[in-house]
């Protein structure tokens, strides 16, 4: 078990109220193929002071493998982690990954809405499980946040290198549905994550593939999919004027990032595709490397350093007028005494 | 997916509702889908056609294997063998489990190389301590 960052003791007004303490549910692929949500995610929390405990001996949820080929299974693999959660004294845990989160969630409410499944799970699991953890998905999470980010973003002493810079929220699938599975955003129009980007100063652009699937789990088994789907997704945030994609799911950042390669045509300048924990770090202030932006496919670092260039040359032209601006002023005092 | 797929999700609800789910259940579009919840979630009718497609998914493999498209249902299966083994997803193992089940020995399926050099691939599996736990799970659910 490891802790992550220490309960709030600071004064300040940013201070969130107190929270229960959270659980936190990684699933495989942030131990894996998607470290840097992983790390991004650590790194934001601490700076926002959430404190997170990971479960101790957490087992994979069985994402769509689990649920394809075996209901019980689908259900019991999430349920056995919801019961280490509990047996561990959570009441809420946190699962940033959009398919455990959607699993976790999904089997709580099976179990919940089926007596007869509530009393065959703790024979199939081998403990006790009373179903009382809530899943809480980072969304939801980083959009009760999004006021403290804001002011977190002003305070910061370095040019917001995300000020005004367009991206495209994508929420994929699982973020939003089924929405009584998901339940905490809209499932057609959804907004939590252009909130949190607007928090980070940036500009969500108005885009039409926000819900749409990027191919999931067919990454390896069908990647001429996963290449179709992609391609309509990047190709309508491009039209909207994006810069950037941002997501929340660890499948739809491989399937976008991974494989753009087979997505774009030679020539083709690439979208960068970063996770709304990264966004959120780098409006914090948080140096690159922390959230692990070295990690990708497409290349983030020339994107980086332009945004980061640009932020300073903006600062620069503020500080200008501001300079100039209290010239100015001294200027008119210094006629009025001399007069 | 519903482009790439003969029977769409409300075909799929029709053949089911004329108790013709046999054919549904033997058509390679339900392993097509990718549970994106799309036609559940949109449904005028309130119906879960994702949901009847997990199930006939099920009932398919009990009854004829033969019927899933080959690489889905060696890639369910690496996934799945790779839960029974270590109780997390040790990606490599997946990969090299899965190319033996469809004999892709040669195409790198994902950029091994560069994962390795992105630090996002481990050489060995993340074994959990409750192993005993997982071989009861699966052992409760007949797959094993």
């Amino acid at each position: 078990m490891s802790t992550v960052a220490a309960p709030d003791t600071g004064t300040a007004a940013t201070a969130a109220a107190p929270r229960a303490p959270l659980a936190y549910y990684p699933g495989c692929s942030l131990h894996g193929t998607s470290r840097e949500f992983d790390e991004s995610l650590r790194a934001v929390l601490a700076a926002l002071r959430v404190p997170i405990t990971e479960i101790d001996d957490w087992s994979c949820c069985g994402a769509s493998s689990g649920h394809a080929t075996d209901h019980l299974l689908g259900v019991a693999l999430p349920a056995r982690n919801l019961a280490l959660a509990e047996a561990q004294g959570f009441k809420s845990v946190l699962a940033p990954c959009a398919a455990c989160y959607n699993r976790l969630s999904a089997a709580r409410l099976a179990v919940a809405g089926d007596t007869e499944l509530a009393e065959r799970i703790p024979d199939v699991l081998g403990r006790p499980f009373a179903n009382t953890v809530e899943v809480e998905s980072v969304m939801d999470l980083l959009r009760e946040a999004a006021v403290m980010i804001e002011e977190k973003v002003a305070a910061a002493l370095t040019p917001n290198p995300l000020e005004g810079l367009r991206l495209a929220a994508y929420y994929g699938c699982l973020l939003v549905r089924p929405p009584e599975v998901a339940g905490y955003d809209d499932p057609e129009a959804p907004t939590s994550m252009d909130e949190v980007l607007a928090a980070c100063g940036a500009n969500p652009v108005d885009w039409n593939m926000k819900v749409e699937c990027c191919g999931g789990a067919f990454s390896v088994s069908r990647t001429a999919s996963v290449v179709r789907l992609g391609r309509a997704i990047i190709e309508d945030a491009r039209r909207s004027g994006a810069e950037a994609l941002v997501v929340a799911c660890p499948l739809c950042h491989s399937n976008l990032d991974l494989r753009q390669k087979a997505i774009m045509a030679r020539g083709e300048e690439p979208m960068p595709v970063l996770f709304i924990t990264q966004v959120v770090g780098l409006a914090l202030g948080l140096p690159a490397a922390a959230l692990g932006l070295d990690r990708h496919f497409v290349d983030t670092e020339p994107f980086i350093r332009r945004l980061v260039e640009q932020a300073a040359v903006r600062a620069a032209a503020e500080e200008k007028v501001k300079a100039e601006a209290a010239a100015k002023a001294a200027a008119r005092r210094g006629k009025a005494e001399s007069a | 997916m519903g482009t790439e797929m003969t029977l769409k999700p409300h075909d799929v609800m029709r053949l089911v509702a004329t108790r013709k789910s046999r054919r549904a259940a033997a058509d390679e579009s339900i392993w097509l889908c990718l549970t994106c919840e799309t036609c559940s979630a949109r449904c005028p009718n309130d119906c879960d056609p994702a949901g009847v497609i997990d199930t006939l998914r099920e009932v398919s493999l009990e009854t004829d294997v033969a019927d899933a498209p080959r690489r889905i249902a060696a890639f369910h299966r690496a996934f799945l063998a790779q839960i029974e083994s270590n109780g997390r997803l040790h990606e490599m193992g997946m990969v090299m489990d899965y190319k033996l089940r469809t004999g892709d020995l040669m195409k790198d399926v994902i950029n091994a190389p560069g994962m390795v050099s992105r630090g996002k691939l481990s050489l060995r599996p993340d074994r959990i301590r409750g192993m005993a736990e997982i071989k009861r799970i699966f052992e409760k659910c007949g797959e094993s």
